[in-house]
């Protein structure tokens, strides 16, 4: 970190120096900024997650009576707790969002370890060709999916062609096009941060564990695997958060049966119009989210201090 | 030590497979006869022309573009402040919470983000009468909050790894600390400036979620339009569109890759030839 500060008076007086120079005007634009638009955000739909829906417009009512009374309710919350929907829609976005970190995990390593391991020249065309897909539109790549897997789709047509199957398989509309889904379209969130943990252990370490006489998957599972574990969390982490609140994916792709809680949030809001219980599905899915993040935000804290 | 390379090159050669594969057959099938998408009926470009005959598309992807090019331009504004108050400034007060809401919004679920905007726009205007309704402007700050954490994450890496030691020389020498930075700093980290900008250009251009929560009647962004299309099914002249937008990105790739490799060799002449003046 720069040094600069040390100069200044310790204390609240520092503090109040700090904000007061140009270096805390050009930080309290981007945090003003972020406290309005991101976190004073959150407090309004914990706010209205407290109402009751009714017929109007803005369609929630006010936190406070016109008597100046306070009018919250947790029945939202309680609706929420009642109706298995929601409990199931949770659980299940959970285990898909799970589910599908774990492909991408078993996908993106070996990619991130090959990449790492090939030769300097080719390793950052190879980089480029991961991210590349990820700069095309994601709604495109997920739209790809419908054309391969539907029942006169891609795979279906081959597999007929080849007469491996007289029946089409149901592959849209279900679970299984889920997991694609979302490892197709999150698999370069793991290989990026993976590819940075392996790129910096030098090949020497399972090198010497070799010559010494150490099977190759032996030197692996001790050396690398361990090693790589940072990289492992990240890539998990980015995976996994946005994947539980997915909308688009299961939307697309899913059946009917396939619930998960970001396209329950969505029908509740656009469908039903109610705005109260699409607030608390949200905070619910927050809390749960939250170990999650907060992890997240750690390894970035320690990986900046490193 | 050949079994692991063996396996290493099949694992490489299977996931890019799986990463292009879904790709080059929106290609292949953008050029197919056939209004069923994935029965080969023969090479044709007629669904070219139908996408380009869509007003709604059209209109659509010009909204998109324009809104893009805003966000693009105030997140690498707010973002490179934010990377440079977070890389630089040392410790101050609320810093944990800054770096939190600069990392939050990269893995925040977008329902979330979308339903928590569009609570707040309703609020402020019920309150303070500002955003009038909803459209275009809401959009736009929604993908500004969330494109600036990009940036920012991407300007304080590029920071982090620059020599501070240039910087720290000049305010020595007596230069004011905007001075350095418009001269110093700014030269130095100007390709992750670029960086930043092209990858919130291309976040805006992507998003869906968030668009469809906080925009109003009469603003439909592309992918809005898009996905109520493929809601319905597939569709050939989506696959028109998505060939033309992998082409471009393509195409910026490559020329962005050039100039890089050319300004790099340009560099490394002056430095030689700067050494070779003093000798």
């Amino acid at each position: 970190m720069s040094g600069a500060a040390s100069e200044e008076p310790s204390g609240s007086g520092r503090r109040r120096a700090f904000w007061l120079s140009g270096r805390g005007l050009v930080s309290s634009i981007p945090y003003l900024w972020l406290l309005l638009f991101f976190l004073l955000p959150f407090a309004i739909v914990l706010k209205i997650s407290l109402a009751e829906p009714i017929i109007a417009q803005p369609p929630f009512t006010p936190l406070f009576g016109p008597d100046g009374s306070l009018q919250a309710t947790i029945d939202n919350f309680l609706f929420l707790l009642e109706d298995s929907l929601y409990i199931v829609a949770y659980l299940n976005s959970l285990k898909i969002a799970g589910i599908s970190t774990l492909l991408c995990l078993l996908i993106g390593y070996p990619m991130a370890y090959g990449i790492a391991r090939s030769p300097r020249a080719i390793r950052n065309i190879l980089l480029l060709l991961v991210i590349l897909p990820f700069w095309t539109s994601f709604l495109l790549r997920v739209y790809a999916w419908m054309g391969i897997l539907r029942n006169n789709g891609l795979i279906n047509n081959l597999l007929m062609w080849l007469g491996v199957i007289d029946q089409p398989i149901q592959m849209m509309n279900s679970d299984f096009a889920i997991y694609i889904g979302i490892t197709y379209s999150y698999l370069p969130f793991m290989i990026l941060p993976l590819y940075a943990a392996l790129e910096r252990l030098s090949p020497d370490l399972v090198e010497a564990a070799e010559d010494l006489g150490c099977r190759p998957w032996k030197a692996f599972l001790t050396i690398t695997l361990p090693l790589s574990v940072p990289g492992i969390i990240a890539g998990s982490l980015l995976v996994f958060i946005p994947a539980v609140g997915e909308f688009v994916i299961p939307s697309l792709l899913g059946g009917p049966d396939s619930l998960m809680i970001g396209r329950v949030l969505w029908d509740e809001f656009f469908g039903n119009r109610d705005w109260p219980v699409a607030s608390a599905v949200a905070i619910a899915l927050l809390l749960v989210l939250v170990i999650p993040i907060m992890l997240f935000q750690r390894m970035n804290l320690r990986r900046e201090g490193a | 030590m050949r079994r692991r390379n063996w396996f290493l090159f099949s694992a490489l050669c299977f996931g890019f497979a799986f990463l292009y594969g879904p790709i080059l057959s929106l290609i292949v099938y953008s050029f197919n006869e056939s209004r069923l998408v994935t029965v080969w009926s023969g090479f044709s470009t007629r669904w070219y022309g139908e996408l380009f005959r869509d007003p709604q598309i059209i209109d659509a992807a010009l909204l998109s573009l324009r809104i893009a090019a805003v966000n693009a331009t105030f997140a690498v504004a707010l973002g490179t402040l934010a990377g440079l108050a977070v890389a630089r400034f040392g410790r101050f007060r609320g810093r944990t919470l800054f770096t939190g809401m600069i990392a939050a919004p990269l893995v925040m679920p977008e329902v979330i983000t979308g339903l928590s905007l569009l609570l707040l726009f309703v609020t402020l205007e019920a309150a303070v009468g500002w955003p009038s309704g909803r459209g275009v402007t809401t959009i736009t700050i929604a993908h500004i909050t969330f494109s600036m954490a990009y940036v920012a994450v991407i300007v304080q890496s590029r920071l982090s790894t620059m020599d501070a030691s240039v910087e720290e020389a000049a305010l020595d020498l007596g230069a004011r600390p905007w001075k350095v930075f418009l001269v110093i700093t700014l030269p130095i980290i100007a390709p992750a400036l670029v960086a930043g900008w092209l990858l919130a250009f291309t976040l805006s251009l992507d998003d869906l979620v968030i668009a469809s929560f906080v925009s109003g009647p009469g603003a439909s962004t592309l992918p809005m339009v898009v996905f109520s299309k493929v809601r319905l099914g597939v569709s050939p002249d989506v696959n028109a569109l998505a060939t033309i937008i992998v082409g471009v990105v393509t195409l910026a790739v490559i020329v962005s890759g050039w100039l890089m490799i050319r300004s790099e060799r340009r560099r490394e002449r002056d430095v030689q030839a700067a050494l070779a003046d003093r000798s």
